[in-house]
């Protein structure tokens, strides 16, 4: 029986193996057949311990790790930065009859052994999707954990007026304090609509236009790169979109920015989504040929 | 019967790959997929699929050798052609045909050939045919903020605010609805600066079939697909909205 390596009076919940149902397997799904056995901890207190060890041990995955990359990988052709739809932490629960939050607390584990995965193997940039602001469930407890990788950016975009003030403050205060560091920067999309983040770099293009800063003829593609909201780091456009539990659609994440994004879109659920699946995704974008509409070479 | 699809768009992928497969000549790929292009759309138009859009040529293609940006040019013009005369698809069918994009980008004779096209089958009203050239999203985009802005100055309005309705509407694709579901042949899962903005809701169907290949079960598959995934759509799509309205 596996175990977190951790001493806790809980006992810990058994997730059994859930094999895909069959579905026609075109080049987009996964390969991958067997998932392997992951214990969840169903309690807030053994994921709280888990953090003591972090911040005990000192250990931060972003500290130069150079670890080994799994076989067929190349670190050259990384992509620079990945997008991922966190979707299914609600299926997810419901399948094990656990509430919601069980499905949540589950996801931000998948998210904390990606980002993990993302810092040493080289790539740059994260943006991840949460389809709602309930995915954070302790908003201060992740806030703090993201806090004490070491040279990890913060940047968080979408509408956060909407969230409560407190929240607002901590996501401020934390993307002030680590603005500076530029070993890996993690973008949290927050209520964040693709047309939306277009709609208003036009309103900022059309008020410069105004104020004579730009002229008509002036505005082109990369003047609305940079009034998009990723405008907060240096690499706007994802090379991997993934998401997971089978849709086969954006669902107004990142529109302009995909614009030749690989698409890799999995059956596993969020909470299912570990280091395999991940490493299946890299395989097949690093397999894929990037023409950008060119000759093939 | 489920419902169906609306508008189906279509990124022709893999023309130059099945030439390379069977020893073709170079161009000869394109004029087998010019025939997949037919039976798909005679498949779109049976089935009732009341719009159609093919991304036919982008930008991007412009890099391409120059040998083979002429000779997909001369396809074109020979295809345009075609389509305004009587017995050609879009007619039995009752199609207005748009030509979307940047044309000015065109040669003469083909963007002349398809203004002709497009006055020819002006009158058609039974179903739409986007064809996609010189065409790319973020140009598309950008296209659409440089004439929102010029209009609101224009109509010297003290606060030039843009908005969704505003940009929509300059849209060179604000001839169609939405697409409900993108097809890209030949395994390859990206949108290549196509429809990014209409694609925001879409389905997404990447076959690794390439296109010249393209048959019936691949266009059923679609629409099945497209059918059990449009439950969630409309449970997703409605909390989604709420997120589209707010911000407009």
């Amino acid at each position: 029986m596996l175990s977190l390596g951790v001493n806790s009076p809980i006992p810990n919940t058994l997730v059994p193996l859930i094999l895909n149902p069959s579905r026609p397997k075109t080049r987009l799904f996964s390969s991958v057949s067997l998932r392997k056995l992951r214990v969840k901890a169903s309690s807030a207190e053994v994921a709280f311990k888990e953090e003591e060890k972090y911040s005990n041990e000192g250990v931060s995955p972003t500290r130069g790790l150079s670890e080994e990359l799994p076989p067929g990988l190349s670190r050259e052709a990384m992509p620079k930065h990945v997008a991922v739809i966190m979707d299914g932490n609600a299926r997810w629960a419901r399948q094990r009859g656990l509430p919601s939050s069980e499905g949540h607390q589950a996801g931000v584990q998948s998210l904390r052994e990606l980002i993990e995965l993302c810092c040493k193997w080289g790539i740059k940039v994260l943006t991840v999707f949460a389809f709602s602001y309930d995915n954070w469930v302790r908003p201060k407890v992740e806030v703090d954990f993201l806090m004490s990788l070491e040279g990890i950016r913060i940047s968080v975009i979408g509408d956060s007026s909407k969230l409560p003030t407190n929240l607002q403050k901590l996501i401020r205060d934390a993307e002030e304090a680590t603005k500076e560091n530029s070993n890996f920067q993690l973008i949290v999309a927050v209520s964040y609509s693709g047309k939306y983040d277009i709609i208003q770099a036009c309103k900022g293009i059309a008020q410069k236009v105004k104020e004579g800063v730009v002229e008509l003829d002036d505005i082109d593609e990369t003047l609305v790169e940079q009034e998009l909201e990723t405008n907060c780091t240096d690499h706007p456009y994802p090379d991997l979109l993934i998401r997971t539990s089978g849709e086969l659609r954006v669902s107004n994440f990142l529109l302009w920015q995909l614009a030749y994004t690989e698409f890799f879109f999995v059956q596993p659920l969020w909470p299912d989504f570990g280091k395999d699946e991940f490493v299946d995704a890299l395989t097949a974008f690093q397999k894929r040929q990037r023409r950008y509409g060119g000759r093939d070479s | 019967m489920g419902p169906l699809p609306n508008h189906i768009a279509f990124i022709m992928d893999g023309n130059r790959r099945y030439a390379k497969k069977l020893n073709l000549i170079d161009g000869a790929g394109h004029k087998v997929g010019f025939l997949a292009v037919t039976s798909m759309l005679k498949f779109c138009y049976e089935l009732g699929v009341r719009n159609v859009t093919i991304y036919a040529f982008s930008i991007d293609n412009f890099k391409r050798s120059p040998e083979e940006v002429q000779s997909l040019m001369e396809l074109m013009q020979e295809k345009i052609e075609g389509l305004i005369k009587d017995e050609s698809i879009v007619n039995c069918y009752g199609v207005r045909v748009y030509f979307v994009g940047n044309l000015k980008l065109l040669s003469e004779p083909v963007r002349l050939a398809a203004e002709r096209a497009m006055l020819a089958t002006a009158k058609n009203s039974k179903a739409v045919l986007s064809i996609c050239v010189a065409y790319t999203s973020t140009n598309e985009i950008v296209n659409a903020v440089e004439e929102s802005v010029e209009e609101k100055i224009e109509h010297h309005e003290s606060e030039p605010l843009i908005k969704l309705v505003d940009i929509e509407k300059h849209m060179y694709m604000a001839v169609a609805p939405d697409p409900d579901i993108i097809i890209r042949t030949s395994g390859e899962a990206r949108l290549s600066n196509f429809l990014l903005w209409q694609s925001a809701f879409c389905y997404l169907y990447s076959p690794s079939v390439l296109w010249p290949e393209i048959g019936l079960r691949h266009f059923l598959w679609a629409i099945l697909n497209f059918q059990r995934h449009h439950s969630y759509l409309n449970k997703k799509g409605e909390q989604l909205q709420h997120l589209l309205q707010d911000g407009f």
